[in-house]
């Protein structure tokens, strides 16, 4: 499963990220990194990008970006 | 005197800081990466005899070179100069803030971290142990409040005795590879191995171009693709477990947390109200700064009724100098449109050189001097051309800088980062992010900001056409030439001058737009940069904060306009009257007066021209006003008028309007005119910030060429549609047939991409 199916409101953690170095790099740096806990807090109006709750803050990604970071469902 | 350099995330309060130990001016903002000059100051405690120089770095994330503020402050805290580096890091964000940190840690310089914002960690109810944290880092840690400067001096006592002591960086990582890249690069003498090395293993490019022979060796370590991610994966393993033993105090879980930032942000990018709540606040910014007619009432009044709301405008005291009649406060608070809104009274009550404040220094100069028999050419000299010059720029300052505290407001509070996150989908189509509709959107008010504000973008392509087309987003200066042509073609078509302008307005956007797709298509391809952007909590912007930010940036508006259009000025003003020997042209008779100015011959050589867009050979011989008057835009857009109305006069005519309408050129060529001078090359102020902003020669002359090219393309475009309407039959087939044409350029390379 990736963070682009994951339904607004939900939590996760991340498995594995995967694309271009430099962007892997990049949402590395940002502390997407496997392990980390991410909750989908919103998605903009116009549905993409969205917003994401992790280590404390907020960090908006496309879901173009979403959909190569896979993730495992949180259970509740 | 010891060189302390500032190094943080963006919005971890590293400007205010800044603000708080040198006391000069500097800008807070809430845009991530608004600091991207270089910020210079000296602390001062005269009461320790301390003092020491403080730079304030660019905020960043990493210190992988991602953009180029990335790339900025890797390269000054590697060159030497920097004897300590504070880590500002904001205590209610610790984890993030701390991985900057660890990178920081690794470099051969002493660190020193600062834990900011520890009265809004309080607030939360949470508290940190210094001491904890100190030991796991191996520096020095203090707990400071940069806003309400709360152990700021114990900082800087902590800082200089750092800064005594050499230090060799250390890392968290624990990988063999490192040990033997760093030893290549101690074997080469390059300062900070340890940093180098790390960044040689993560296959960093400026160290791939900084030290190509030690990174060739490193290489040959039969280094892994992966490495760059196990290591930030690394630092963060290391930060986690340290973070949870240093912070005390309850931890909030993501789904719980609605704070009053999260309800605001509710409201704000609600799926349904965000983009009608933006529209309408930046209606209500530009209607409050920009507006004549407060709210409408104006206009509803004369609607409902069939009169004006005020007969008259407000008429205030008359001055009669060198037998003239001046009225420096007409309009000032009402004009027979409506009420002023606060921008325009502002700018009325500045002025020019005949109206407001400035009207009446200038007016008074000139009294002053005709009073000591003053030589009528040095009159003129002082009074057109230097108070002339002068008073244009500062009339407009209160108005911009009422702008820009609009702006700011908005930045600082972290609506801004909004905007970006709910226009994104939109502008990606483009070919840009979300973030650039800020700068875009304050072409609206003036081209400078905006360029100044392309800076948090995060490509150089991105900067670069935004650059371009913000002049296409009509100015408050453009807006005056295009309501004066507006209302001539508006009296002879006989529609209303209102729609007509708003027409323009929409034109200039609908240019600028597709200028972006067609630069994205072409020249400047690239896939819509990445939005990995953090959205800041919202907070009540500081009004210490927002007054250093108004002020530095409307400093930098009238350092930048005040120069250049003042020299301009000065050197138009020789020209318009003198003429090629030197002969001032007032000393000449009648039509001679007229026509020996060097401004005249050059107005004629170049009125030729200008013929395809309708204002050229087809004006006939007083064609050359309308050259000269396109020509002084390039110096400001106000010129366009004033030296319109100025030549007018001259060539005898009472109005500009009365001369457009003898001068023998069509209505379609007065389109071509006002199109012309909408897109082309802008003010001499916004042509310097632009080149400033872009950087490289070479992209500062394609843009001066693409300004003119698209200007001269659509000006004859516009003239001939005009003129001859059955030319859309072979224009639209061409248009068509360039998209088309463009849609196929493009396609082959991308099942190229998709193949590889």
């Amino acid at each position: 499963m990736t963070l682009f199916e994951l339904a607004v409101g939900e939590s996760a953690v991340i498995k594995e990220v995967s694309g271009e170095k430099k962007l892997v790099r990049r949402l590395f740096d940002m502390g997407l990194t496997p392990g980390v806990e991410v909750y989908l807090r919103k998605k903009a109006p116009l549905g993409d990008p969205i917003e994401l709750t992790l280590r404390g803050y907020e960090l908006s990604i496309r879901k173009a970006e979403a959909k190569s970071i896979s993730i495992e469902e949180e259970k509740q | 005197m010891k060189t302390f350099a500032l190094a943080g995330n963006p919005n971890s309060g590293k400007s205010t800081l800044f603000n708080s130990l040198t006391g000069s001016r500097a800008y807070v903002g809430n845009w991530p990466g608004v600091t991207v000059e270089r910020k210079e100051g000296t602390y001062l405690n005269k009461k320790k005899n301390q003092e020491a120089k403080i730079i304030d770095l660019p905020g960043i994330y990493s210190l992988s070179p991602y953009s180029p503020e990335e790339r900025i402050a890797r390269d000054y805290l590697l060159s030497g100069e920097p004897d300590l580096v504070i880590a500002v890091v904001d205590s209610t964000n610790l984890e993030r803030n701390l991985y900057l940190t660890l990178q920081l840690l690794e470099m051969d310089i002493p660190v020193v971290v600062a834990l900011n914002m520890s009265d809004a960690l309080a607030k939360q109810g949470r508290s940190i142990d210094v001491k904890a944290l100190s030991d796991g880092l191996g520096v020095p840690v203090i707990s400071i409040s940069a806003l309400q400067s709360h152990n700021l001096d114990e900082l800087m006592a902590l800082s200089l005795k750092a800064a005594e002591k050499k230090r060799v960086g250390q890392t968290v990582l624990s990988h063999e590879l490192i040990a033997k890249a760093k030893d290549i690069y101690a074997a080469e003498d390059v300062p900070s191995p340890l940093f180098h090395a790390i960044k040689a293993l993560e296959q960093d490019e400026v160290e791939e171009k900084d030290h190509p022979e030690a990174y060739r060796q490193v290489g040959e370590l039969s280094v892994d693709d992966t490495l760059s991610s196990t290591f930030a994966d690394a630092r963060y393993r290391f930060l986690e477990p340290l973070v949870k033993k240093c912070l005390s105090g309850k931890e909030t879980k993501a789904k719980e947390k609605l704070s009053l930032s999260d309800k605001i942000d509710k409201v704000l990018t609600n799926k349904w109200a965000a983009l009608p709540i933006m529209a309408l606040i930046m209606f209500l910014i530009f209607h409050i700064v920009f507006g004549t007619d407060l709210l409408y009432i104006g206009s509803i009044y004369s609607a409902a009724t069939g009169n004006s709301l005020f007969a008259e405008g407000f008429g205030g005291v008359e001055l009669i100098i060198d037998g003239e009649t001046y009225q420096p406060f007409a309009d000032l608070f009402y004009s027979t449109d409506g009420v002023n809104n606060l921008g325009e009274f502002l700018h009325m009550l500045a002025g020019d050189n005949e109206t407001g404040i400035l009207g009446c220094i200038s007016l008074g100069i000139k009294q002053g001097l005709i009073n000591i028999n003053t030589p009528t050419w040095l009159v003129n000299f002082l009074y057109d051309g230097v108070l002339g010059g002068l008073a244009a720029v500062l009339g407009f300052v209160p108005q911009i800088m009422l702008l820009f505290v609009f702006f700011s407001f908005l930045e600082d509070s972290g609506y801004m980062a909004r905007v970006a996150f709910v226009l994104d989908r939109i502008f990606r189509h483009f070919g840009v992010s979300g973030r650039a509709f800020l700068p875009m959107i304050m072409g609206f008010g003036c081209a400078i900001p905006a360029m100044i504000n392309t800076r948090s973008l995060s490509s150089e392509k991105e900067k670069i056409k935004t650059i371009r087309v913000i002049p296409f987003f009509t100015c408050g200066a453009k807006a005056e030439f295009l309501v004066i042509i507006a209302a001539v073609i508006a009296g002879i078509v006989g529609v209303d001058a209102g729609l007509f302008t708003f027409l323009t307005y929409v034109f200039g956007v609908a240019v600028a737009l597709i200028a972006v797709i067609v630069m994205t298509k072409t020249t400047l391809k690239e896939e819509a940069p990445p939005f990995i952007m953090e959205l800041p909590s919202y907070h009540l912007p500081q009004p210490k904060a927002l007054a250093l930010h108004v002020l530095d940036k409307g400093g930098h508006f009238i350092k930048k306009a005040f120069t250049i259009i003042f020299a301009s000025t000065v050197i138009i003003w020789f020209l318009a009257n003198f003429s090629w020997d030197y002969t001032p042209i007032w000393t000449l008779e009648g039509e001679a007066a007229e026509t020996s100015s060097i401004l005249y011959s050059l107005g004629n050589l170049l009125q030729p021209l200008f013929t395809p867009m309708g204002f050229g050979v087809q004006a006939g011989d007083n064609g050359w006003i309308y050259a000269v008057a396109s020509i002084q835009g390039i110096v400001a857009k106000e010129n366009v008028v004033a030296t319109a109305e100025s030549l007018s006069a001259v060539a005898g005519y009472g109005s500009f309007a009365d001369f457009a309408l003898a001068s023998g050129i069509s209505t379609a060529g007065l389109v071509g005119f006002a199109v012309f001078n909408m897109l082309t090359i802008p003010c001499f102020a916004s042509v310097a910030t632009a080149k400033g902003e872009l950087g490289s020669k070479k992209a500062y002359i394609n843009t001066l060429l693409f300004w003119l090219v698209t200007s001269y393309g659509l000006g004859t475009l516009a003239y001939i549609t005009c003129e001859w309407v059955w030319t859309l039959a072979i224009t639209l087939p061409c248009l068509a047939g360039l998209i088309v044409g463009l849609y196929f350029y493009n396609r082959p390379k991308k099942i190229k991409e998709v193949n590889a």
